[in-house]
């Protein structure tokens, strides 16, 4: 980690009428990289999102984006791009009439860049965007948000609803955009696979909690996936952590979180993918005063 | 912002500015011809004696074209409430592209001020000119008509029906953005401005200025109508005051003390005796007044700044909690 950071928020709470969609948040989102923020639906990634980009006001709590308060000014909002879950854009309104809105309401608009990428899209600038397929309407809400040069770009679901074509397309065009601008980015997905591909630092959202956040190379070098005979979890070194068990009558399945290498030759020893490491926190209980995992599993 | 306002609201104002083109046609077309009727029949008709059947005529003149601008003028707040107003906000919020509008580079509150602004200038200023070319066209049936300050006529003329397009505006604008989908906020938008029109006209605007109560000795050459119920002989006297262009809230026939109980009539007024003189001439010597109440048709602008003025500062409150709702209750 460089130390610098895009996003802080601290004991961040957001209560709509009754329900808590976060509570008692605390996190920091390092600059310079492509985060990808996963949790399952409910997590409170929408949440974290729109108190990130302003739209929504936090009920507790503090969050700085780049040093600022989200959508306090104009300055502010001018620094931070984003791209709502659906990509929504004016239907009624022309490609080209998406470009000359966002050349007058951003003071940064990069109008070569945005025409570029509508060029090598193949976008019709003269077609109604509600006209558009669901991944032509993507990359559209793309080029505005990153024609408006943020210094962070802020992605909620942005592939959700796309075919899996489409959705390499957007990843490419994403990716592009942020080798050529060196922008920072925090992406939300509920599929990893999507996330694995462009980003380089993960954190998992469960329950309005970061189960864990680190670099990606860093996540997959310390995390194991151990397999042996059946045996109870409890007798394992300091330092390894179990982030979930499974058993069979006969055989153990951990995955483990260790800084060491696992020595025990009980275990056969193998790297765990991002796909079921992830899933391995999601699974996790939400209580931070966990029983041993073997009991909670059976 | 202005552009994005603008091109988001340039087919709804382009249709607006065709109607009113429309209208302009036809106003322009028989107008002249309808100042000229009146000149010539009605404005002379003393000379002829014959003014009732002068005035007759000429009030049913483009009678189609006078219950086109009676509809059009009630209706027009209704539609720019439901039409301009109601999807202005709830339409973003229905396609969720107040998120993108909220994270280019102008905060929430420009966002709304120039929208609302510019889409409440646009709908004053066509209520406005619609106005202006209704008064003109029927100021010459107005001339011979229940007067101004008439409830059927007050609210089509001048200015009041800026008031109107503004609050109606407003209530749409404010619909939308409590209820958050279109179609329901154009109903209720609909609805609440039907209801305070109801409220105001029937009951509010009466009460703006305190009405003018005249009493005066009863002069029995305008009494209209007489009548005499049986049992008793009971009589009673419906008078229309001579108050040209007022508007008349009562009038009533009362004894010296102020009683509205006449008693019984006069023996002369019974029917099978006696002439009407004798009858007339004993009602006069029951020195019965006449009491109206009423609002002079020298009040008229008065009631016109009055009306228009309520309008606009409840089209302003809503305004007002438009941006407090916006500010801090919308994500």
């Amino acid at each position: 980690m460089t130390g610098a950071v895009v996003l802080t928020a601290r004991g961040l709470g957001k209560q709509y009428h009754r329900r808590w969609a976060l509570t008692d948040f605390t996190l920091d989102i390092p600059a310079g990289q492509v985060v990808g923020l996963v949790g399952p639906n409910g997590a409170g990634k929408t949440t974290l999102l729109h108190l990130a980009t302003g739209l929504l006001q936090p009920t507790t709590g503090t969050i700085e984006v780049l040093g600022g308060r989200p959508g306090a000014s104009r300055a502010q909002l001018a620094r931070v791009g984003f791209v709502a879950q659906d990509t929504p854009t004016y239907s009624g309104l022309t490609v080209a009439d998406h470009l000359r809105l966002g050349a007058h309401l951003n003071p940064g608009w990069d109008a070569g860049m945005a025409r570029d990428r509508i060029e090598r899209l193949d976008l019709d600038p003269g077609q109604r965007a509600g006209k558009l397929s669901g991944g032509q309407r993507a990359q559209l809400a793309l080029t505005l948000a990153v024609a408006k040069k943020p210094e962070l770009l802020i992605l909620d679901e942005p592939v959700a609803s796309l075919d899996p074509l489409a959705r390499r397309e957007f990843l490419r065009g994403l990716m592009e955009a942020v080798a050529e601008q060196g922008i920072s980015v925090v992406m939300s997905s509920h599929l990893v696979a999507d996330l694995e591909r462009v980003c380089d630092y993960l954190i998992v959202l469960v329950g309005s909690r970061v189960q864990v956040a680190g670099e990606v190379e860093q996540l997959l070098a310390t995390h194991h996936l151990l397999t042996g005979p059946r045996r109870d979890t409890a007798g394992l070194p300091a330092g390894q952590e179990v982030i979930s068990a499974s058993h069979t009558d006969r055989q153990t399945t951990l995955t483990v979180r260790s800084g060491t290498a696992i020595l025990d030759p009980v275990w056969t020893v193998s790297p765990v993918g991002l796909e079921d490491l992830v899933l391995a926190y999601m699974s996790r209980i939400p209580d931070t005063r966990r029983k041993p995992a073997l009991e909670v599993q059976r | 912002m202005i552009w994005l306002t603008w091109r988001q609201l340039r087919v709804q104002t382009l249709v607006a500015a065709g109607a009113l083109a429309v209208l302009a046609v036809m106003f322009a077309a028989t107008g002249p011809q309808l100042a000229h009727l009146y000149d010539t029949t009605v404005a002379t008709c003393g000379a002829h004696h014959d003014c009732q059947t002068a005035v007759s005529a000429f009030m049913s003149q483009d009678s189609f074209l006078q219950k086109l601008t009676n509809f059009v003028m009630q209706v027009i707040p209704a539609l720019i409430g439901a039409f301009w107003g109601a999807p202005l906000i709830a339409h973003e919020l229905e396609a969720g592209t107040h998120r993108l509008a909220w994270t280019q580079s102008v905060t929430r509150s420009q966002w709304l001020a120039v929208k609302l602004g510019l889409a409440a200038l646009a709908s004053m200023a066509a209520a406005g000119l619609l106005s202006l070319m209704v008064t003109w066209w029927s100021s010459p049936l107005d001339r011979v008509g229940p007067g101004l300050l008439d409830p059927g006529v007050f609210g089509e003329r001048d200015i009041a029906p800026i008031g109107y397009a503004a609050f109606a505006f407003a209530l749409g604008v404010t619909a939308g953005l409590l209820i958050r989908r279109t179609v329901p906020a154009m109903a209720v938008t609909i609805a609440g401005y039907a209801g305070v029109q109801v409220a105001f006209s029937l009951g509010l605007r009466a009460h703006l200025i305190a009405p003018i109560r005249a009493v005066s000795s009863l002069s029995l050459g305008r009494a209209t109508s007489m009548a005499i119920t049986t049992p008793g002989d009971h009589l009673s006297l419906g008078v229309t005051p001579s108050l040209p262009g007022a508007w008349i809230y009562s009038s009533q026939v009362t004894t010296a003390s102020g009683s509205t109980n006449l008693g019984t009539a006069p023996q002369s007024c019974l029917p099978g005796s006696s002439t009407i003189h004798a009858c007339n001439a004993a009602i006069g010597r029951m020195h019965l007044r006449q009491v109206v109440i009423y609002q002079p048709a020298s009040r008229y602008w008065a009631f016109q700044w009055y009306e228009t003025a309520i309008y606009i500062a409840l089209a302003l409150a809503l305004a007002g909690l438009c941006f407090l709702w916006a500010r801090h209750r919308l994500s």
